[in-house]
């Protein structure tokens, strides 16, 4: 095992360690939780850095870091993991994601409390999300696929508002039914193929498996990585959870676990299954521009803060869906962009909406006192900066992924019909629209006033170590779009190009 | 074969018959103990205890899978025939019995108010008689030694001498004579048909052109009703329920695991091993029941509020799961007894015996002896996992492995494996059966959580528990959530364990 590997596996061991420190520890524990939570997740952190260091990126398109040990030999169930150029933003936003809001737990522990138990959950949730990414093992994926449930689960159950059991249940049940759904499409696959190896898989490019079964087996794995993506109309468990999920909760869920599900089309779908794929992708990029066009008009209906912003990653993962769907190095780039774009965005806009909801009690926009700008100034800014950057302005992350998905559909692949795409494309424009009008609708609201309201606390020390990295983050993919695609764009030719 | 082929006289290989052996001889023990040295339980239990060890031990000798006794005189033209053959498929089921008959002496040596004799010379006569089955080869022997692992259920299950353990009892018993008068009647039919009970040979005599072949087939099927009711199994399921309820509760986790067990050799050796050529006519059969159990264990578990009924519902449920593989059995290349169906559902069967015992124990710790645990409501388990959580926190293991969601992960290995062979397989209905079984997991998932969450949340703040509890955990009891939680840890992180157990 090299360094890069023993990194990579330590970026498993870690917190999965701490998680389980955090079991055995007892009550007592309560007392230090938080910060030990924070000093594992940080050294996850670190972890990534140093992986993303040590990583050759020279050749993104290798997989690199590579363990790769029998696990379950009777299923082909092997331990296989590894990094590549588009896996790796993937794992380092993860693990910034996951130390950041373990950062905001110092101050801001949701109710009712019990620190060890989410330390230990959010540190659960973070061994699957690195494992996802990670995995080069169809089953393997579905393995730390799974992991991610149940903590999520209970992190809504237990520390959410209003609805919580209702909403963690549909959360799980929806999700549930579509992974195991997905697992029978892994099974076929491994039927028709004798592996469950993705980079195999991908090198074969489909070989061996006849259009019907592929077809068969892309619409079984689609459903489960669509319901997590999530694509209109399997995404009605979404706003109910973003709403009902603790700030933390909504942070990692629409920051990276709606990720799991795009990730895993780039991943599996496109390179090991292109002749089922190209068959599904018009219905995958309608089914996105539909949800582009209605998550935008369900946030203009939107009152309340928080579920507009959970219904605005409808809206923006439709992009990555239709990007996807185009089939083109470049479309695919794009998805990939906004990807990490919305995760970074989005995550910070659910920090701040929980900012405005810990200093006001409400995310109701009819309730809620209107000049943040005046009130508190550093917040109101923050939060136009992650409008905007959220509706697409260029020089900022939200731009490129979108352009570039828009981009693969104005010249979607030979096997696709150019005119559908150019429809796509058309309704696609007309949401951008849509997402301009309503983010701006929200900084208009909630941001500018007459500066009357109640004065609030602007922005504390730990709010702004678990912000202030997002909202650079948010700045330098929007200028430097290079160092991203610059690891994918290798990767992604490799991927479209296994099976010819 | 060490039976003496040319001579007329049997001679029997002790040695192979020793998994069954022992636990037999030390029912009469055990008696014997209660007799000379009565109220004296942990000696009774040390007794069933090691003689059920023993029995274990006996199992390494037998490992490389060729002794049988019992065998008939060889015939022109037809293959050896033997009534009991220690095979791998034998072998293994015995290995998953012995010790989920062990782990239930643990739990019932909390009991106190049952009569420690009877109770354990009842347990260990069921278990000689579960591990009989595992290797009975001929059909007379598979139906009398199912009676055998009966007999005595019924006796455990109305030990506690009240009018609900006796309902509970005769609702058993009423069922099971059922099921057995109609496995009867289709032995009957195998035998006017095929002239042989050995399962041997009736594969061979299908092939016969003088064979009534309708005859034989609609015996098979009747056949199946014993091993599906000890399975409890749709349509034979009705009774496990209100039985688990008024049966003292290891004796319920006894029938849910290493009765179960038992039904599930004899279909295996009846359906993959007597009748192999016959599939087309069994596997949808089973595929219809394992659809059926799947779809009504599932539901019915959804609406249980008594913690001893949501447990009885899902191991329904669950029964689902081990027969899946054998709807995939028509399929050439996977069948045989170690074939790759055969070693998905024993594979199945190992994890699942762990982490229901694990539930059960955990259960009935938590109750303490007697007859808490019948009226133990989800709600009186509130928070658990944070007023006990050396039993509250297993017991969340243990549900997360049986609906298969990590960090459960032999459950959810498990489950890919169950599912493999119909996805394998291939055809349109098998796919739909795949199909049933995942949504029916999904259901699953929904109450198993449900409990889990109970077993987390913040306890009742001032709500009393309904049985005035002891604190302390009876020793035995704890022993048994210890050791179940150990081997589910294990076989969770090494899956291969129990999915190598038979495989090909």
């Amino acid at each position: 095992m090299n360094g890069l590997a023993a990194l990579v596996v330590a970026l498993l061991v870690v917190p999965a360690v701490g998680a389980l420190v955090l079991l055995v520890a007892g009550r007592r524990a309560d007392a230090w939780a938080v910060r030990f939570g924070v000093v594992v997740s940080s050294a996850v952190l670190v972890l990534s850095v140093a992986v993303a260091g040590a990583f050759d990126r020279a050749d993104p398109a290798r997989l690199q870091g590579v363990v790769d040990a029998p696990w379950v030999p009777q299923l082909g169930l092997r331990f296989h993991v590894g990094v590549d150029g588009i896996s790796l933003p993937l794992v380092v936003l993860t693990a910034l994601l996951t130390a950041l809001c373990a950062a905001y737990g110092l101050r801001h522990l949701p109710e009712p409390g019990r620190p060890r138990a989410l330390t230990g959950l959010l540190l659960l949730l973070e061994v699957g999300l690195l494992g996802t990414f990670l995995a080069q093992d169809l089953l393997l994926f579905f393995v730390f696929f799974e992991v991610v449930l149940a903590p999520m689960y209970f992190v809504i159950a237990v520390w959410g508002s209003a609805g919580r059991e209702r909403a963690a249940t549909t959360f799980i049940l929806y999700t549930v039914l579509g992974s195991i759904v997905m697992l029978l499409g892994f099974l076929l696959v491994w039927a028709r193929t004798g592996t469950t190896d993705l980079v195999l898989l991908a090198q074969r490019g489909g070989a061996g498996m006849p259009r019907a079964v592929q077809l068969v087996a892309v619409l079984a794995i689609g459903l489960g990585l669509a319901v997590k993506a999530p694509m209109w109309p399997l995404h009605t468990w979404l706003p109910d959870a973003h709403t009902a999920a603790p700030t933390v909760g909504s942070v990692l869920l629409a920051g990276v676990l709606l990720k799991m599900g795009t990730y895993g089309m780039v991943r599996i779908l496109v390179p090991a299954l292109p002749e089922g794929m190209a068959l599904v992708a018009p219905w995958l990029g309608a089914l996105g521009v539909v949800g582009i066009v209605y998550g935008s008009l369900a946030c203009l209906a939107q009152r309340d803060l928080k579920r507009l912003v959970a219904f605005s990653s409808v809206g923006h993962m439709g992009f990555v869906l239709l990007g996807i769907a185009t089939l083109t190095p470049i479309g695919i780039n794009g998805a990939l962009y906004a990807n990490v774009a919305h995760g970074v965005i989005t995550g910070l806009l659910f920090f701040l909406v929980g900012g405005v909801k810990d200093r006001h009690g409400t995310t109701d926009l009819a309730r809620l006192p209107r000049s943040l700008y005046a009130r508190a100034p550093r917040l109101g800014s923050l939060l136009a900066l992650a409008a905007v950057a959220s509706l697409g302005l260029p020089g900022l992350a939200g731009f490129w992924g979108e352009f570039l998905a828009m981009a693969g559909a104005f010249r979607p692949a030979a096997v696709l019909h150019r005119s559908t795409f150019l429809v796509l494309l058309a309704l696609a424009a007309l949401g951008t629209v849509l997402t301009a009008y309503y983010l701006l609708r929200v900084v208009r609201r909630v941001d500018q006033g007459d500066g009357s309201g109640p004065l609030v606390a602007d922005v504390d020390a730990v709010e702004a170590t678990a912000w202030v990295p997002l909202a650079v983050l948010a700045v330098l993919l929007g200028l430097l779009p290079g160092v991203l695609l610059g690891l994918s764009t290798p990767v992604v030719s490799a991927l479209l190009g296994g099976g010819s | 074969m060490s039976a003496a082929a040319g001579s007329l006289v049997q001679s029997v290989d002790w040695v192979a018959l020793l998994p069954a052996l022992v636990p037999a001889v030390g029912a009469v023990v055990a008696l014997v103990v209660d007799l000379v040295v009565p109220h004296r339980p942990v000696l009774v239990a040390t007794v069933a205890l090691a003689s059920l060890l023993g029995g274990l031990a006996a199992l390494p000798a037998l490992r490389d899978g060729t002794r049988a006794t019992f065998c008939a005189p060889p015939q022109a033209g037809a293959p050896p025939a033997c009534s009991y053959v220690a095979d791998h498929l034998a072998l293994t089921v015995q290995l998953v019995l012995l010790a989920g008959a062990a782990v239930v002496v643990l739990m019932v040596a909390g009991e106190h108010d049952l009569p420690p004799g009877e109770l354990q010379a009842l347990l260990l006569a069921s278990v000689a008689g579960a591990a009989t089955v595992a290797a009975a080869r001929d059909l007379a022997t598979l139906v009398v030694a199912l009676e055998l692992v009966s007999l005595p259920s019924f006796a455990l299950v109305a030990l506690r001498r009240d009018a609900v353990a006796g309902q509970a009892a005769l609702t058993a018993f009423l069922t099971s004579v059922v099921a057995t008068a109609v496995t009867v009647m289709g032995v009957a039919f195998v035998y006017a048909g095929t002239g042989t009970l050995f399962l041997q040979r009736t594969a061979p005599a299908l092939a016969d052109a003088g064979v009534r072949q309708p005859l034989v087939l609609a015996g098979l099927v009747l056949v199946l009703a014993a091993p599906a009711f000890k399975l409890a199994s749709v349509p034979f399921h009705a009774w496990a329920p209100d039985t688990y309820l008024g049966a003292p509760l290891p004796v319920a986790a006894y029938l849910s695991v290493v009765s179960k067990a038992a039904g599930l050799v004899a279909l295996l050796a009846v359906t993959l091993g007597g009748f192999a050529p016959a599939s087309g006519t069994w596997a949808p059969a089973v595929g219809v029941l394992a659809a059926a159990t799947l779809i009504v264990g599932n539901l019915g578990a959804l609406r249980q509020r008594s913690v001893v009924r949501l447990l009885a519902w899902s191991s329904i449920a669950q029964a689902g799961y081990l027969l899946l593989p054998v709807a995939a059995g028509a399929v050439v290349g996977l069948g045989g007894l170690d074939g790759l169906v055969a070693a998905a559902s024993v594979a199945y069967l190992a994890a699942y015996g762990a982490m229901n015992l694990g539930a059960f124990a955990a259960v009935g710790a938590a109750a303490g002896p007697g007859r808490h645990a019948s009226a133990l409501q989800l709600d009186d388990l509130r928070g658990l996992a944070r007023t006990r959580p050396w039993l509250g926190l297993p017991l969340v293991f243990f549900l997360a492995c049986l609906a298969g969601l990590p960090p459960g992960l032999v459950g959810l290995v498990t489950k890919v494996r169950v599912l493999e062979a119909p996805v394998r397989a291939g055809t349109p209905w098998l796919a739909l059966l795949a199909v049933v079984a995942a949504l029916a997991t999904v259901v699953g998932l929904a109450y198993y959580l449900r409990f889990a969450a109970v077993l987390l949340a913040a306890p009742a703040a001032a709500a009393t528990p309904v049985p005035a509890r002891p604190r302390r955990v009876a020793v035995g009891a704890g022993w048994a959530v210890g050791v179940t939680l150990v081997v589910t840890v294990v076989i969770s992180a090494a899956p291969a364990l129990v999915v190598g157990l038979l495989a090909p």
